[in-house]
């Protein structure tokens, strides 16, 4: 992560608040530098396009059972991404590549894990909803709505336990918001006071459902409010509002404070799977959100308004970007199979 | 007319107990509420409230005796206008009782209540292969060898700890835990809200971060509410993720049934657990068993299943004096030796199973008793090596039949030894029905040694 140690004063802005005002207030945008401008395109960008690579291996039958893409809400990983330290974990759900990319892992061993090929993360074994990477502190990869969320606390726990003083983000989306054990954890967490930040990526769907229909309280940020946990809402889809808010909930948690509520509010342009039509919402409203929040067009006109990059500039980035997406989809194809024997490994230790 | 005051049943397993303390002496007027003694049960010491009013006339069970039954007459009140000679029979001299007893108790158990102690019948093969021939045997009941599993291991590695529902302050619900707050602290022994699911979850998650936590359940039936945690993330990370992370953890707490606790409160979850790869199903018998596996368990890398037995809990067997007395893991012991039916059990099974083969003996039927020690993995070889001598077998557990543990041992020993089998396998378990309330009801559900002997008389033709 190059730019990470880079951006010490981006979030300087955000100066600590008392718990009641830090539920209201507007969390601050931080000021991105060029460098920080320019990783942060990068690495959306990936994402974008490694996932618009998935969904046509999925398309041609490469990539069987269930995908997930995480298209639309490339922000949100990466943000979080730019405002964490060496040692802070990620735990998501199955909407997970985006997480690993954003952590820094191999595409060619997520894509692999995708076709179930030998060389994926998880040997092939555990496919697009359960990869980890214990190097790079990712968690998984979860395929059950909701249970990533008591993992996560555990880590957190096991951070002030080991008092390592790190953090443990963990991801659950606005449909797991209503699972009870989402609220066994947040108990625990604040009464324990755990490192751990609860990011819930606002999609507005949990599969076909809206939040409307889903939820009686739709401010998801003050979901954590019975238990004295500060949330905030942020604009999941600008990537400077995502890293200064993480920020300010990083050093809430490494002080000491217990659990932070981040509700990131973003969208999902791609159906919940690839099986899913999204007749649930209207073209107008995917079309809207394309064209007025893209959180890649957002980073990509500040890099053209600033002069820090030029449309050449940014057509060879993309160009790399496809270069790198397109190794990792090659290597998917021809990467052979686990071994038959490879099934009864891994069971046990 | 004098009233007898009984000793009260405070627990639904309690039998017998001590009368720690009177707070009323002879001659004290009684009112209705007022606490006239302490009894310890091998849970608590509970207080005892007086249900009637009058003077208290006679005390008949000095403070301090151990092992008193349960409904037997403590004291007499007198009521109004009563005195002592209203009193028949009731006056013979309270039993002289207060330091013998307390003798008897194991001087290396300081922190435990002095607990009934049933004594399981002697084995006839008493060599474990296990233990070094020499090695001296203390007393323990089932509950001082888990509380000293879990401390011996608490000292040896710091990334132990305790978490569950009552395990600190409290000093567990079932007393397991005793003890443990004091000498380990706050971080390391954990109280944790009402929160299977949850609290389950967290500690896979710790497990995963490489602590070695052991989640205790007050009871395997209220798992249910954390069973997604403990099958799809406990049991298939470590496969999911290709070996780079699995779950240390033990998840304990008893399991089956106890004492007139009805259906939500009695099942044995054994059978539900050995079902998923990933998992390793442990069922100890005995205090050795329970001692030796718990260790194992809680250094074994794997998500491990650690079903024990609340009645089980007081019994008390001969235990090494060992320094470091660990069991392996998926290894059964030949209990009792014998040579014309195999019976195989584990965990509570075993009491029945060992009655039977000590009645069948004086009947000229020689069991052999296989206590299986683990589920999951399952030691076949040691079963089947008793078949393969015996010629039958009978299964002895508490559970359900239906897709039971016993299922999977016939399956298994038709398979590899059918050549060798004289009769069929007949398996003794609990019946097909969620547990009663009614005693007669509940003893009816659960097995009974005359069932195993009936079973042992069936597949050897001397019925």
């Amino acid at each position: 992560m190059a730019a990470a140690s880079k951006t010490t004063t981006a979030g300087a802005k955000s100066t600590s608040r008392s718990r009641s005002t830090a539920k209201k207030a507007e969390p601050a945008i931080a000021e991105f530098k060029k460098d920080e401008e320019l990783h942060a395109y990068r690495e959306m960008l990936l994402i974008r396009r490694f996932e618009e690579k998935a969904g046509q291996l999925y398309g041609m039958g490469l990539i069987g059972g269930f995908c997930h893409l995480y298209i639309g809400q490339e922000a949100v990983v990466v943000g979080m991404q730019m405002a964490k330290i060496e040692g802070d974990q990620m735990i998501t759900a199955y909407r997970d590549h985006g997480h690993m990319l954003a952590m820094d892992l191999d595409p060619k061993g997520v894509m692999a894990e995708l076709t179930g090929r030998r060389g994926g993360l998880s040997k092939g074994k555990g496919g697009s909803m359960h990869m980890f990477s214990k190097e790079k502190h990712f968690y998984g990869g979860h395929g059950i709505v909701g249970a990533q969320v008591s993992l996560g606390t555990g880590l957190g726990f096991a951070n002030k336990y080991r008092e390592n003083g790190n953090v443990c983000m963990t991801f659950f989306g606005d449909g797991a918001s209503n699972q009870g054990q989402v609220y066994e954890s947040f108990n625990m967490a604040e009464l324990w006071k755990l490192p751990v930040i609860y990011v819930i990526e606002n999609n507005k769907y949990g599969m076909g459902t809206s939040v409307e229909r889903s939820s009686s309280m739709t401010d998801l940020s003050q979901r954590g409010a019975s238990f004295n946990i500060p949330g905030e809402k942020v604009d999941g889809m600008d990537v400077r509002a995502v890293m200064a808010a993480s920020k300010k909930a990083l050093e809430w948690c490494r002080a000491g404070k217990g659990p932070y509520i981040l509700e990131m509010v973003t969208y999902r342009y791609r159906g919940h799977s690839m099986s899913d039509p999204a007749k649930y919402r209207s073209k107008d409203e995917v079309q809207k959100m394309r064209t007025e929040h893209d959180p890649i067009e957002q980073v990509r006109k500040r890099l053209l308004d600033n002069k820090w990059a030029t449309e050449d500039d940014l057509k060879a980035i993309d160009k790399e970007i496809r270069g790198r997406v397109a190794e990792a989809a090659e290597f998917a194809q021809s990467d052979p199979e686990p071994d038959a024997s490879e099934l009864y490994t891994d069971i046990l230790l | 007319m004098p009233i007898d005051i009984l000793m009260p049943a405070l627990s639904p397993t309690m039998e017998e107990g001590k009368l720690a303390k009177w707070l009323k002496a002879e001659g004290d007027s009684v009112s209705a509420g007022d606490v006239i003694a302490e009894i310890e049960t091998d849970k608590a010491t509970m207080e005892v409230e007086a249900v009637d009013e009058g003077t208290l006339g006679k005390i008949l069970i000095a403070e301090g005796t151990d092992n008193v039954k349960v409904n037997e007459k403590i004291a007499i009140l007198l009521g109004e206008g009563e005195d002592a000679s209203a009193m028949d029979g009731g006056g013979s001299a309270p039993a002289a009782a207060s330091e013998a007893p307390a003798a008897t108790e194991a001087p290396s158990s300081p922190a435990v209540a002095s607990a009934p102690t049933p004594q399981a019948p002697a084995p006839e093969t008493a060599e474990d292969p296990e233990i070094p021939a020499g090695t001296t045997m203390k007393a323990s009941t089932v509950r001082e060898a888990l509380r000293d599993a879990m401390a011996e291991e608490m000292r040896r590695d710091g990334d132990v700890f305790v978490m569950g529902e009552e395990v600190a302050e409290y000093q567990g619900a079932y007393k397991i835990t005793q003890g443990l707050l004091d000498e380990f602290g706050a971080k390391r022994v954990v109280d944790t809200p009402i929160t299977e699911h949850g609290f389950a979850g967290l500690g896979v998650g710790a497990a995963m971060a490489g602590l070695k936590p052991i989640v205790e359940f007050m009871t395997f039936n209220f798992a249910m509410q954390a069973i997604d945690q403990i099958i799809n993330s406990a049991a298939k990370t470590l496969y999911m993720s290709g070996g780079q992370m699995g779950a240390p953890i033990v998840f304990r707490g008893p399991n089956g049934a106890a004492a007139r606790v009805g259906a939500q409160h009695s099942q044995d979850y054994a059978a539900w657990y050995a079902h998923v790869p990933g998992l390793k199903v442990v069922q100890p018998y005995s205090a050795a068993d329970a001692k030796g596996l718990l260790k194992a368990a809680i250094r074994d890398p794997n998500p491990i299943i650690f079903l024990e037995n609340e009645i089980l809990y007081g019994h008390s067997f001969e235990i090494p004096d060992m320094e470091d007395f660990v069991l392996p893991i998926g290894k059964a012991k030949i209990e009792r030796g014998g040579t014309d039916v195999t019976l195989v059990s584990w965990g509570i099974g075993m009491t029945y199973t060992m009655k039977a083969a000590e009645e069948l003996a004086g009947m000229g039927i020689s069991a052999e008793v296989v206590n299986l020690r683990t589920i999951r993995p399952l030691d076949i070889d040691t079963v089947l090596a008793s078949v393969r001598k015996t010629g039958r077998i009978v299964t002895v557990e508490e559970a359900f039949p239906m897709c039971s543990v016993s299922s999977e041992i016939a399956f298994q020993v038709q398979e590899k030894a059918f050549d060798y089998l004289d009769a069929p396998i007949l398996r003794v378990t609990g019946k097909d029905v969620p547990m009663p309330y009614a005693a007669n009801l509940e003893k009816l559900a659960l097995p009974s040694v005359a069932e195993v002997i009936d079973a042992v008389k069936a597949v050897t033709y001397t019925a």
